[in-house]
Order: C-alpha cells, then sequence, then structure tokens
C-alpha cells in the first residue's frame, strides 16, 4: 500500500542524507520526496511517499524514528490529510485550435499558464496525485516537450463538515468552496 | 574562572580575558574528553589532528594516549575497553586513510552496540571537498554505521558536540559516534562552553514498559507450559545480569544466551541451556523450537539464531523486551512487546507477576515440571561432545584447558571463525562482561586489539585473546603496542592452517573443493612473538598442551601460545544457513 510519511528532522547539513541513506541502506522504496522548513525555522519537515506492507512502513517509522536529529515521524495516511503535488509542464500549443483546447484543459483542471510561446505553453498543475497524473494524460496527446513535478506533501486536516472530518478530499473542497 | 576575585569590575575582567588567550579546539575538545570521565584514548596521529596531537602532549599527565600500529586496532581497543568498563571508548585517529581503517571497527561497534566515540581530522574546511590530500568524506561514508556523527564546522559547537556525542554513545541502545574535525577548527580559538550552550535541536527519548503489555506479559509467562529465556547482548549492556538471574529463579525458566549474551547469564547455572543459534546447543535449540513462549531480552532475532525465520520458534508466543523500538518486529513479530531497558523491564515484569500471588507463582513452577523433563531429556541425548585425539590436539580441549588453567576467571576475547564458537561452547562464563567478541560483524582481526582493551580496563587480572591462525594475522601488529605499554594480554592461536570456518562450511556444504583457505605457510608465530619483545611458546602434542599453556599463562608479559589443533576439525552441532533445529547436525558422521 501506499504510505505518506512525514518526518520532522532538525534543519541541518546532512540530515536528509541520513534518511535518504537509510531508506537505500534497508531497502526500503522512495517514490517521492520533498522537503521544506516548518513554522519552525530549525525543524525541516521532510515528506516521503513510500510503498510497503503494514510490517515494513512500522520498520521504516522505527527507523526513522531512531535517528538522533528526527523528532517525529507520522505515517499520515493513517488521519485525515491532504496532499498535493505540482507539475511545471512544457506543451506543445501553437496559436488556434490546439492552444484553445489546451486552455480548456488548464480551465477544467484548474491549472495556470506561467509561460507561453508561438509554439507553446508551460502550465502550472497542482492537486493531489491523482488529478496531476490525470491532467498529464489529457495532455500528452497535445504533445508534452518537459515535465517536472515535485514530490508529494501533507498536512493533517483542520476542518470539519457537520461536526466530523470530511473522509475524501472533495468533500472538503465541496465545502469550502460553497 | 572561579577563582577570580569578585571584586573584579568588569573592565577588569574583559581587560584579564585580553591577557589570557582563549583555548583553541584541540583543548576544548580535550577538556570536553575528561570532563566525560575519559582517561585513555587509542590513536594514531597524522596530518588532520595534529592540534589535537599537540595538546595531547601538554595534556599528558591526565591523560593517556595509546599509540596503536593500525588505526582498526584503535577501534577495536576502544571496544574491548568499552565493553570491559562498560564506559565509553575513545579512539582518535587522522583523516583520510585514518578513518577508511578506523571504518571496520566501527561498523563492529554499530552491530554489536558498543558505546565508543571515534574522533576523526579533517582536512581544513576551506578544503572540504576539494579532493584534498587525505581527504574523504568521512560523515558520508560512516553515516549507515554509526548511531549518529558529526561534521564539526564551528569550534564554538565542539564541545557541546561532544559532550552530546558521550550522551547518545551510552544512552538508549548504544552505538559508535563518529565526531570529524576539520584541522582549521581544531586551531581556532574561542571560550569553553559547557553542556547547556547546546546550538542544536536535541531529541530526548525516554521509553518504559506500558502496564498494560506488562500485564499481559505477566500473566503470558505464568500461562506458559514450555517457556524459554532467550536473551542477548541486551542484558549485558543494560547491567541486567542480576534481574535476569532473579528472575529466572524465581520462576524457574530456562535461560538461552545468543552469542553476545554470554556471561549475561551464569553458564554452568542449572537454568542455563548455553548458547543457540547456528552453533548452539542441542537442548537449547529444540526447547526453543518447542516452545509455547519466548521470553527475548536484549536480542534482536539475528539470522544466525533463528536460521530460517518462519520456522523459528513456531509454536511460541514472543514477549520481546528491547530498549531499540525498531529491534521489535523487524524480524518477529512478538505478541507482547516491552520497549524498555533490558533491566527496569525485567525487575518491573517479576514484580507483577508476583502481584499473582505466591501460591499461584508456585504452581505455575510445579506445571512446568514436564517441560524440563523433556529439557533434561534434550541436555543428556545431546551434549556437546568431540571426539578425543590421542596424536593430536584438539581445539575443543584447548579451550576446556584454558578454562581449568584460569579457573574460569579470565576474561576471553575472541576472532571470528571456528576458535570462536569453540571458545563459546567449551568455557563456561561466570559473569557480565567477561566474554568479548565480535557478533554481528564478525570481523577478523578483532580479538587481540579487543582483548589489548579490556586489559587496560582489567590491570593485572587474566585476558585472554583466542584468535585463528587467520584472524591473527589481521592484527598481530599490535603485539607491539601491548609490550609497549605492557599491557600483558596472553594470545592462545588455535593453529589448524586454515580458514577453519571457510574451510568446515566447504567441506560440508560445497563438496570438499576448498577453495583459497589454505594458510599453511604463516610466519613462525613463536618467532612472531620474540620479534614484537613478547613470550612466544607453542604446543603440537596433546601431552605439552597443559605445560605449554600453563607457561604462556604464567608469563608476566604479552605471551602467545602458538598451538597446533587438528587440522579438519569442524564445530557442531551445526544448523545450515537458512534452515531450522530440525535440520541440525549435531556430530560429524564417521569420526
Amino acid at each position: 500500500m501506499r504510505h505518506t510519511l512525514s518526518i520532522v528532522v532538525a534543519d541541518q547539513p546532512g540530515e536528509l542524507s541520513r534518511i535518504v541513506g537509510l531508506f537505500s541502506a534497508r531497502g526500503f522504496n522512495i517514490e517521492t520526496l520533498s522537503v521544506g522548513q516548518t513554522n519552525a525555522p530549525e525543524w525541516s519537515r521532510v515528506t516521503v511517499v513510500t510503498r510497503g506492507d503494514d510490517r515494513t512502513i512500522e520498520q521504516i517509522v522505527k527507523q526513522c524514528s531512531r535517528l538522533a536529529r528526527v523528532r517525529e515521524v507520522l505515517d499520515v495516511t493513517m488521519q485525515p490529510h491532504i496532499e498535493r503535488e505540482m507539475a511545471l509542464i512544457d506543451v506543445e500549443a501553437t496559436a488556434g485550435e490546439r492552444r484553445q483546447e489546451v486552455l480548456s484543459l488548464v480551465g477544467v483542471f484548474r491549472a495556470k499558464v506561467v509561460d507561453i510561446s508561438q509554439t507553446g505553453m508551460i502550465i502550472e498543475a497542482s492537486g493531489n496525485k491523482e488529478k496531476v497524473e490525470a491532467f498529464i494524460e489529457l495532455l500528452r496527446p497535445m504533445g508534452i516537450r518537459d515535465i517536472t513535478r515535485t514530490g508529494c506533501i501533507a498536512i493533517g486536516r483542520i476542518s470539519t463538515v457537520n461536526g466530523a472530518m470530511p473522509v475524501a478530499e472533495e468533500d472538503l473542497a465541496q465545502a469550502v468552496s460553497s | 574562572m572561579s577563582a577570580q576575585p569578585k571584586t573584579l569590575s568588569p573592565a577588569d575582567q574583559l581587560k584579564l580575558a585580553d591577557t589570557i588567550p582563549e583555548p583553541r579546539g584541540a583543548e576544548i575538545l580535550i577538556e570536553a574528553l575528561l570532563h566525560e570521565g575519559v582517561d585513555s584514548i587509542f590513536g594514531y596521529p597524522g596530518g588532520a589532528v595534529l592540534h589535537i596531537y599537540d595538546e595531547l602532549w601538554r595534556y599528558r599527565d591526565r591523560i593517556t594516549h595509546y599509540l596503536v600500529r593500525h588505526e582498526q586496532g584503535a577501534v577495536h581497543m576502544a571496544e574491548g575497553y568499552a565493553r570491559a568498563s562498560g564506559r565509553v571508548g575513545v579512539a582518535l585517529v587522522t583523516s583520510g586513510p585514518g578513518a577508511t581503517n578506523a571504518m571496520t571497527g566501527i561498523a563492529n561497534a554499530y552491530m554489536d552496540s558498543t558505546p565508543i566515540v571515534v574522533i576523526t581530522g579533517q582536512v581544513p574546511t576551506p578544503l572540504i571537498g576539494t579532493d584534498a590530500f587525505q581527504e574523504v568524506d568521512t560523515v558520508g561514508i560512516t553515516r549507515s554505521c554509526v548511531k549518529h556523527n558529526y561534521l564539526v564546522r564551528d569550534v564554538r559547537d565542539l564541545a557541546a558536540i561532544v559532550h552530546e556525542a558521550f550522551h547518545l554513545a551510552r544512552t538508549g541502545r548504544p552505538g559508535p559516534i563518529v565526531i570529524d574535525i576539520p584541522k582549521d577548527v581544531s586551531a581556532a580559538r574561542t571560550s569553553y562552553s559547557s553542556l547547556k550552550n547546546i546550538s542544536f535541536p536535541l531529541v530526548e527519548r525516554k521509553w518504559a514498559p506500558e502496564p498494560r503489555a506488562l500485564a499481559e506479559a505477566a500473566a503470558a509467562v505464568m500461562k506458559a507450559e514450555r517457556p524459554v529465556m532467550y536473551v542477548g547482548g541486551g542484558i549485558v549492556n543494560s547491567g541486567a545480569a542480576e534481574a535476569l538471574l532473579a528472575f529466572a529463579e524465581e520462576f524457574q525458566l530456562p535461560v538461552t544466551p545468543t552469542l553476545m549474551g554470554l556471561g549475561g547469564f551464569p553458564s554452568v547455572h542449572p537454568l542455563c541451556l548455553n548458547m543457540l543459534g547456528m552453533h548452539g546447543t542441542y537442548a537449547a535449540n529444540m526447547a526453543v523450537a518447542e516452545s509455547d513462549l519466548l521470553i527475548a531480552a536484549g536480542v534482536r532475532f539475528d539470522d544466525r539464531v533463528t536460521g530460517k525465520l518462519a520456522t523459528f520458534a513456531p509454536h511460541a508466543r514472543v514477549i520481546h523486551i528491547d530498549i531499540d523500538p525498531a529491534n521489535v518486529g523487524k524480524n518477529r513479530a512478538p505478541e507482547i512487546s516491552l520497549i524498555a531497558d533490558a533491566r527496569e523491564a525485567l525487575t518491573a515484569l517479576q514484580t507483577e507477576i508476583k502481584k499473582a500471588g505466591q501460591l499461584y507463582v508456585e504452581r505455575s513452577v510445579k506445571r512446568r515440571a514436564v517441560w524440563w523433563e523433556r529439557i533434561r531429556g534434550w541436555q543428556l541425548e545431546q551434549p556437546l561432545r568431540f571426539t578425543g585425539s590421542g596424536d593430536q590436539i584438539k581445539p575443543q580441549t584447548v579451550i576446556r584447558e584454558l578454562h581449568r588453567l584460569t579457573n574460569g576467571d579470565a576474561l576471553i576475547a575472541t576472532d571470528v571463525g571456528q576458535h570462536q564458537m569453540w571458545a563459546a561452547q567449551f568455557y563456561p562464563f561466570k559473569r557480565s562482561r567477561q566474554w568479548i567478541t565480535s557478533g554481528g560483524l564478525g570481523a577478523m582481526g578483532y580479538g587481540v586489539p579487543a582483548a589489548i582493551g579490556a586489559q587496560l580496563v582489567l590491570g593485572d587480572q587474566m585476558v585472554v585473546a583466542v584468535v585463528g591462525d587467520g584472524g591473527f594475522q589481521m592484527t598481530n601488529q599490535e603485539l607491539a603496542m601491548a609490550v609497549q605499554y605492557d599491557l600483558p594480554i596472553k594470545v592462545v592461536i588455535m593453529n589448524n592452517g586454515y580458514l577453519g570456518m571457510v574451510r568446515q562450511w566447504q567441506e560440508m556444504f560445497y563438496e570438499r573443493a576448498y577453495s583459497e583457505v589454505d594458510l599453511s605457510v604463516s610466519p613462525d608465530f613463536v618467532k612472531l612473538a620474540e620479534a614484537y619483545g613478547a613470550f612466544g611458546v607453542r604446543a603440537t602434542r596433546p601431552d605439552e598442551l597443559s605445560d605449554v599453556l600453563s607457561a604462556g599463562l604464567s608469563h608476566k608479559g604479552v605471551a602467545v601460545m602458538d598451538i597446533v589443533v587438528t587440522k579438519e576439525e569442524n564445530v557442531f552441532p551445526i544448523v545450515p544457513a537458512g534452515g531450522n533445529s530440525r535440520d541440525m547436525i549435531v556430530h560429524s558422521e564417521g569420526v
């Protein structure tokens, strides 16, 4: 099963490589990885998406927790949370019908055009993994020239719908937009 | 500072501070080491640590540096020192090759959870990353086999790092810490700052057994019909030997120590089944295979113990006591886990069980009489044994004789291989820290330097390094160091002219294709000992054994006993790798 782990580690040189090194040394897999500061500047958050059965995930959590500069390891998959990743997509879109079609997809996916030329556009898209991938698949026939994707980031939920945490992200999107 | 008169005005204080130069990094390092109670360092100098060695010279009355002959020896000595004393061992090496030579020792300490601090020199900070002379990325290459490591970038962090390093090395599951100090950092000056000035986030971890798990464990122990205690290095590290003895005696539980746990429970105790695992006793392995409850304390379900994991203790529920949460559930998922110090957990569990009342405890002990009968049966059926010989010295006899001549009191350090297993099987241990061996990493060359480190702790008590002719040749140069500092270790070489353990596997599992195990051309070990200024003596016939061992053991200084043993002797029992107790081969056929 796919798990998203949130690891809070001291923001010091070499700490990220400790975590990454641990994954490779113990044969754990990394699907995506992203790192950034937390609210407290001395701590960074490393978000790792990995796959494994419950035993493997438990081992990963425990092994990461063992590192001296790791403060907290959370398997956010197990709780209501929001996941996002971002993609920058360089797609062929010559003026005319092609460009219009790309633009309509951009609209549907609430993506953004961040650069444009005679022959193409660079589009910024964000969302959960499925949304970003669906968007890329729809753009693919237009001719994608390059893609840069971030790893996944995640954060625990704070909102409630009718007093309970919404289960699916779509519920929340509706709750927020309505 | 405290000696200054309080009447000094701030301005005068400033003036005074100006006249006394602030200490340089090297001095701060030594002060911090002294603060941690360090009185001995094993090391080897080089360019990147020259400032540190300069300070060591100035501090030579307060801290003794032992000059080794190879950096691997320095780290193994620090390990031997740590294992014999329970304190943190310290090694100091230079950058580049100094650090890479130290790697084996660092990895060894990591696998066996030995608390050591290894200080490595590094090229000056402006040169880091330029492929400078004697530069390696020490922090990078040691990362996967240290508990933690540091590259000191700012001299102001140095003292705090040293203090934290010692704290990390000895707390929780102990392990090696590497502090990499660039040359310019050891030269830079600042004021000495104490532990309070830690400038980075320190994560504190405390573990205690959960009350619910304790209650469950207590019930499981009382209900068990066929319990076995499987105890390891964690017993030794946590000083749990007494607690374990009290626990096992109160509930009359059979105890089987791992290779690392030897000495944690007295070998000759009626409750002791002796070692389990690949070369464990028949009784220990059968008891584990048939058990319905495994009380695993300070162990990690290592493959040399379990064999095929799926068939290890197949009928048993498992209570796993360990200080390292990552050890629990890593190989075998336990039914009950107690994440705690082994000593604390065993004591707490004993108290918990006794809550049920004396009558209940007695009844549960009585119920196990049947189980004990079966165990006694296995012990009688297949005791450890070997075939004697009239014209060759049997390696097992060497250990038995060594045991007799040392009254079972000697500290035994070993290398890795057949001799190690024979020593584990045939030298009964009385106490924790009497047995020092390379378990997890299986590093040949460990025995001699580890014995030297232990000898430093034990003073004039007997320390014997039992080694093979292979491993001895990996680190025998440290004999020079032992002679230089008058650390009178006794070395017993079980000389069979082979890399014996590999040869045994080739004999048993590779159709006797003895590929590259022939060591028949070795130096004359007696002459070698003499060349180092040590005493050397040899036995080749059984009737010489006793006198030769006596002569070596009673020699005042460093002694090497070259015991020429049966060339093709095998270690039994053996559970072939990946097998289980049913595959156990108890003795060789036809011999």
